[in-house]
């Protein structure tokens, strides 16, 4: 029988590859940003496992509201993504010093 | 039965899919797995009973989200293989770090169950199988009652976040001409057109400028 634990785990699994991701792929802000949304996508599956296997309405309410702070912030991180390859011609952020005074 | 084999096939997939969004060479392979990994999310989304945000995360990730990383990766001319430099070297790390959180993880959620005070301190209780409630239904019911004014404000924030892309990525390039209505309606014939007279064999005088009213004789 498939419990809350099985949710979480493949939840677990999921953010760490994200936190995993970020780390190896230091220069590539676009796998960056993916393994955000890889981390948000595993807060999302704890969030509606928690919110099944408790019977209460509310956890997947707040997955939606996750959902909409991941799209808004996929939109933003891209335009300034943009924005800093117009400027820079390239997207390595391993070294952006830009903003220090 | 089938819905540990459909839970197994789903989560093995998203993890697998997971694990080559970030390793993948390619970024243009990594939003593809990424799509992969959103698909099977959904999946699992659905053998759980939560369908409403099954069929959100296709249509908003999939749909949405996806196509504007595939857009971004595919517009911008980025060498890739420049990109991987320094892989090896933070895997270790990442690898140990990756590791420690993974083990946190699983022991504290792996043998997660609810007390009795969870159970009573439920906010909004599941319409149970026989209240005739669909899950979209049960959603709407407390969506747009209890939390409308954060449903509105998730509006908002997507709002901001449409404006600032738009803001962000604006670009006003000198040189282009563009169609002026109100610059063509303010044009009148008095500042648009003269007329000359030009002696026989002299010629217009094209310095003459146009509006000066000026006019030959």
């Amino acid at each position: 029988m498939i419990g809350i634990g099985h949710y979480l785990t493949v939840g677990a699994i999921l953010f760490t590859l994200g936190v995993l991701g970020i780390f190896i792929n230091r220069k590539n802000i676009i796998v960056i940003l993916m393994s955000v949304e890889l981390i948000l996508l595993a807060v999302n599956i704890n969030f509606v496992a928690f919110s099944v296997f408790l019977g209460d309405m509310v956890g997947q309410i707040f997955a939606m509201f996750v959902l909409t702070v991941a799209a808004g912030e996929a939109a933003i991180g891209l335009a300034i993504l943009v924005v800093y390859f117009r400027n820079r011609g390239t997207i390595a952020v391993d070294d952006v010093r830009q903003m220090r005074g | 039965m089938i819905q540990a084999a459909v839970f197994y096939l789903f989560a093995t997939v998203v993890v697998a899919s997971g694990l080559m969004v970030i390793l993948a060479k390619n970024p243009v392979h990594s939003v593809l797995w990424l799509i992969l990994a959103f698909f099977n999310a959904a999946g699992l989304f659905l053998a759980i009973g939560a369908e409403f945000l099954a069929m959100i995360l296709v249509i908003v990730y999939v749909g949405a989200v996806a196509v504007l990383f595939l857009f971004v990766v595919m517009m911008l001319d980025i060498d890739f293989a420049e990109m991987r430099a320094g892989f090896a070297r933070y895997l270790p790390f990442g690898l140990l770090i990756g590791l420690v959180l993974a083990v946190e993880l699983v022991l504290v959620a792996g043998a997660w169950a609810f007390g009795d005070l969870a159970i009573q301190a439920r906010a909004a209780p599941a319409p149970g199988a026989n209240a005739g409630l669909s899950n979209t239904q049960a959603i709407g019911t407390i969506l747009y009652t209890d939390y409308v004014f954060i449903f509105q404000m998730a509006g908002m924030i997507l709002l901001t976040a449409m404006v600032g892309a738009i803001v962000l990525t604006l670009r006003q390039r000198p040189g282009v001409k563009r169609q002026d209505v109100g610059k063509q309606n303010a044009r009148t014939p008095a500042n648009a057109v003269t007329i000359t007279r030009p002696v026989v064999g002299a010629g217009v005088d094209t310095d003459v400028g146009v509006g000066s009213g000026r006019t030959g004789q």
